[in-house]
């Protein structure tokens, strides 16, 4: 054990020198992340001077962790360079070839060159934030709370070990070091939203809140860590090919695994279909319990914390219900004002989008965006249930007819992206990080072309045309 | 010691690199492997230090197996690799002893090693500064260093004198037959059949990832340019239409001032050779065996595979 942090630290320190040798990096870089903190305290000082003269309130004090996180972020996207040309930089210049012979282990180097590209960005960052904080001392602003700060720098740390565990990845897959730095927008600009979302959660949520981001974040890079490990192979750094990006070959890799022995389309749905969703029942089981655990959860903290927010007298509740009955008798124009196939497109988009936030999680994302989608349906059944509806009738008339359908889809597809995540992670002998990828999106696209796509068809007939009728026959007994 | 059997490797691409390699090298041997650019050594060495798996057939180098122990065989294997693969930004004494450390070596013998090392390939002067500032002959002796300082018992050597002056190879050729008496066992890549044949006691010939000639050198002089011939040099244009040949020479080739023989068995027959020219007051100035090149077997060997006529 011992001998094996020594190994891990001994690779690293060596690179992290080697960095801090070449002071035409350095010296920018440092500046770089001087002058920054500078810029943000004055941009800060200005925006509230403004919001002020408007009325607005905009405090320091809420200001301060937004901006910490940011002034933390910024030296991160810029020495993401170093995780990205760990390994494929190395294999450029040739030297990764004394070390891949040496008795250095596999995880010794992948550790190694990930401990280094986590400090060096850290070293930064931390950098920042100290003059950061030495600024606003100056400032009429009372100094963020150990906690705050605490959590504020951990969350930082999380980033960090975030990109950087991207990022390697990309190193060990990339051909050059051009195309590791062509796909470094993969990281930065996921990270990036990541941090709006936090924002978000410090401004209006309370801080503790923050803890769920630390913890997710942790979560999604030891998976990707885990990933890189498992898909390193000393073989692929020795590799010839410059830049290639053979299209052809991954379409036939794509298709072939999509269509798979089927002669027809008859035979695709009787055959080569079934056996994908076949493999799909454990996450169903996993993404329909999640799902419904969300709706109950959701529906009970309505019921029981909403009344505490929201005076809801009986006056109130009537004037309500008068406002939904009058909007009902818009139903009759659903169909123009949402058209079907307007509907159907809104509802593929945001599988699609699950997809996609799935694929660059591991499926956790894309599992993130269900469940706030059914916390939601929750929510909707917790209000109507507050207004004195009851739940089940709303939920029989309102959602369950195109739901069937709709929630089918949905199910299916997240449990398919769940499914391509788990692939992904699992160690593969035979197979590239590349191949495997389109293989896990080819079973996904059986999905969600197969099954998904029809029955959101069919849901947004239901919802259009049937659905509003069904509603109107039940409002009376509201 | 190595032993191959069947040794294969096929890329990605389905282009076979290496075919049916059986080599063995034993303890105090080197073997040298010639082959042109693309033949499959470096993808060979590669597959006997474990970096890439081979796709048939199997390897066991200082008695590991190259797929069950590839650690245990990296501790024992010193590479120089094809491209000298130098950190740049390091110093050349600071390079071996992170490479010592790495093979585990401790602070005092990772001293001691690498003042060895540095001294004797005359980088002593150079070892504080950046081995960027080095010349490639250097730069090259550095990462020979690296390969020899865990002391590895199996050393293998990919092109290790291409960028060195003469007098640089001639330290390397040194300290390789050095390695070689203290029981190394010992595989050189190279294309330079000068330095194989100073050097190794067996050769190699591989072709399109196949070895098309595998031996003991001397042994393979016999096998592809036939019996040692020998030569009586004239001082002047002398003729030898009456020489009477002694039963066991023939004649291979004459011209005005010499004549080259074949014979098979020296020991019996030259005596009485050279007693027929003395007889005929024949102005001899020398009569010797031919050199035979390890030149001439390989072009020859490499003329045939390729389906050409070999000129001697
Ligand atoms: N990683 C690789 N992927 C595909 N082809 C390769 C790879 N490495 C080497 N080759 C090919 O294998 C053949 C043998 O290469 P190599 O072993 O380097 O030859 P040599 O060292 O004898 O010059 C060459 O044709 C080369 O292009
Ligand atoms: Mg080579």
């Amino acid at each position: 054990m011992r001998r094996n942090w020594d190994a891990i630290w001994m690779v690293a320190r060596r690179e992290f020198i080697d960095q801090f040798r070449d002071w035409r990096i350095v010296a920018p870089m440092v500046l770089l992340m001087a002058l920054f903190p500078f810029v943000a305290d004055d941009t800060t000082q200005d925006s509230i001077q403004f919001m002020g003269r408007f009325g607005g309130e905009l405090i320091l004090e809420r200001l301060v962790p937004f901006v910490i996180l940011v002034i933390g972020f910024f030296p991160l996207s810029f020495t993401l360079v170093v995780a990205l040309e760990s390994f494929v930089g190395e294999k450029e210049r040739g030297t990764i070839e004394p070390i891949l012979s040496s008795p250095l282990d596999d995880h010794q180097i992948y550790l190694g060159k990930l401990l280094v590209g986590i400090t060096t960005p850290l070293v930064f960052s931390f950098f920042s934030i100290t003059i950061y904080l030495i600024l606003i001392t100056r400032r009429d602003v009372a100094f963020p709370s150990p906690y705050l700060l605490a959590l504020v720098l951990l969350l930082t740390f999380a980033h960090a070990v975030l990109m950087v565990s991207s990022a390697i990845v990309i190193s060990v897959q990339a051909t050059t070091v051009r195309a590791a730095n062509l796909l470094a927008s993969f990281v930065v600009v996921p990270v990036a939203f990541l941090l709006q979302g936090e924002t978000a959660l410090i401004f209006w949520g309370n801080e503790s809140v923050l803890w769920y981001a630390i913890v997710g974040v942790t979560l999604l890079s030891a998976l990707i860590v885990r990933l890189g490990v498992s898909h390193f192979r000393r073989e692929y750094l020795l590799g010839r090919e410059i830049d290639t990006f053979n299209l052809k070959q991954m379409g036939r890799v794509f298709i072939g695994r999509f269509v798979g022995n089927a002669e027809s389309i008859r035979d695709w749905y009787a055959f080569e279909l079934p056996e994908t969703l076949k493999q799909l029942k454990k996450p169903l089981a996993l993404v329909t319990l999640l799902g419904v655990a969300a709706i109950v959860a959701s529906y009970l903290w309505v019921v029981v914390n909403v009344p505490a927010f929201l005076d809801i007298s009986p006056e109130i509740t009537d004037r309500i219900k008068t406002l939904v009955n009058e909007n009902l008798t818009d139903f009759e124009d659903l169909s123009t004002q949402m058209p079907v196939p307007v509907l159907f497109y809104h509802n593929a988009r945001a599988v699609v989008i699950m997809l996609l936030l799935g694929i660059v999680s591991f499926g956790t994302l894309g599992v993130t965006l269900f469940l706030v989608n059914m916390g939601l349906v929750g929510g909707v059944l917790g209000g109507a249930s507050l207004l004195g509806v009851s739940p089940w009738l709303l939920f029989a008339a309102g959602i369950l007819p195109h739901g069937i359908f709709e929630l089918s889809a949905v199910f299916l597809s997240v449990s398919a992206t769940l499914k391509a995540g788990a692939l992904l992670v699992t160690p593969q002998q035979d197979k590239s990080l590349g191949e495997l990828l389109l293989v896990a999106l080819a079973d996904w696209f059986r999905v969600f072309i197969g099954v998904a796509l029809p029955l959101l068809a069919v849901a947004a007939v239901v919802e259009v045309f049937v659905t509003p009728q069904l509603l109107k026959m039940v409002v009376p007994y509201f | 010691m190595i032993e191959t059997n069947d040794l294969s490797k096929q890329f990605n691409n389905n282009f076979w690199a290496v075919q049916g390699v059986t080599l063995n090298v034993q303890p105090g041997q080197i073997l040298a492997l010639l082959g042109q650019n693309g033949a499959g050594k470096t993808t060979t060495v590669r597959m006997l230090t474990a970096l890439l798996a081979p796709t048939r057939g199997s390897a066991r180098v200082a008695g590991f197996d190259v797929t069950k122990n590839p650690k245990e065989i990296r501790m024992n294997v010193g590479v120089l690799t094809e491209q000298h693969g130098l950190y740049l930004r390091m110093s050349g004494d600071e390079y071996l002893d992170y490479f010592g450390k790495i093979y585990g070596l401790d602070a005092q013998a990772r001293a001691v090693r690498s003042k060895y090392l540095l001294d004797y390939f005359g980088l002593g002067e150079a070892a504080r500064r950046r081995s960027g500032e080095y010349s490639k002959g250097m730069k090259q002796k550095l990462a020979l260093a690296r390969s020899l300082m865990h002391n590895p018992s199996v050393l293998l050597l990919d092109e290790p004198t291409s960028a060195m002056d003469p007098e640089s190879s001639r330290l390397v050729r040194d300290e390789i037959a050095r390695l070689r008496s203290s029981q190394r066992t010992i595989i050189i890549c190279t294309h330079n059949l000068a330095e194989a044949e100073a050097l190794a006691d067996h050769i190699a010939i591989i072709y399109r990832g196949k070895i098309l000639l595998n031996g003991a050198l001397d042994e393979l002089k016999q096998r592809v340019l036939g019996p040692v011939e020998y030569e009586a040099r004239f001082a002047d244009a002398f003729d030898t239409s009456g020489l009477s040949l002694p039963a066991g020479a023939e004649v291979a080739s004459r011209s005005e001032t010499s004549l080259k023989f074949r014979i098979e068995a020296p020991q019996v027959v030259n005596p009485g050779l050279v007693r027929a020219l003395a007889s005929m007051n024949a102005p001899l100035i020398s009569f010797h065996e031919v050199p035979r090149k390890l030149e001439q077997v390989y072009l020859k060997t490499m003329a045939e595979a390729q389906g050409l006529a070999y000129a001697a």
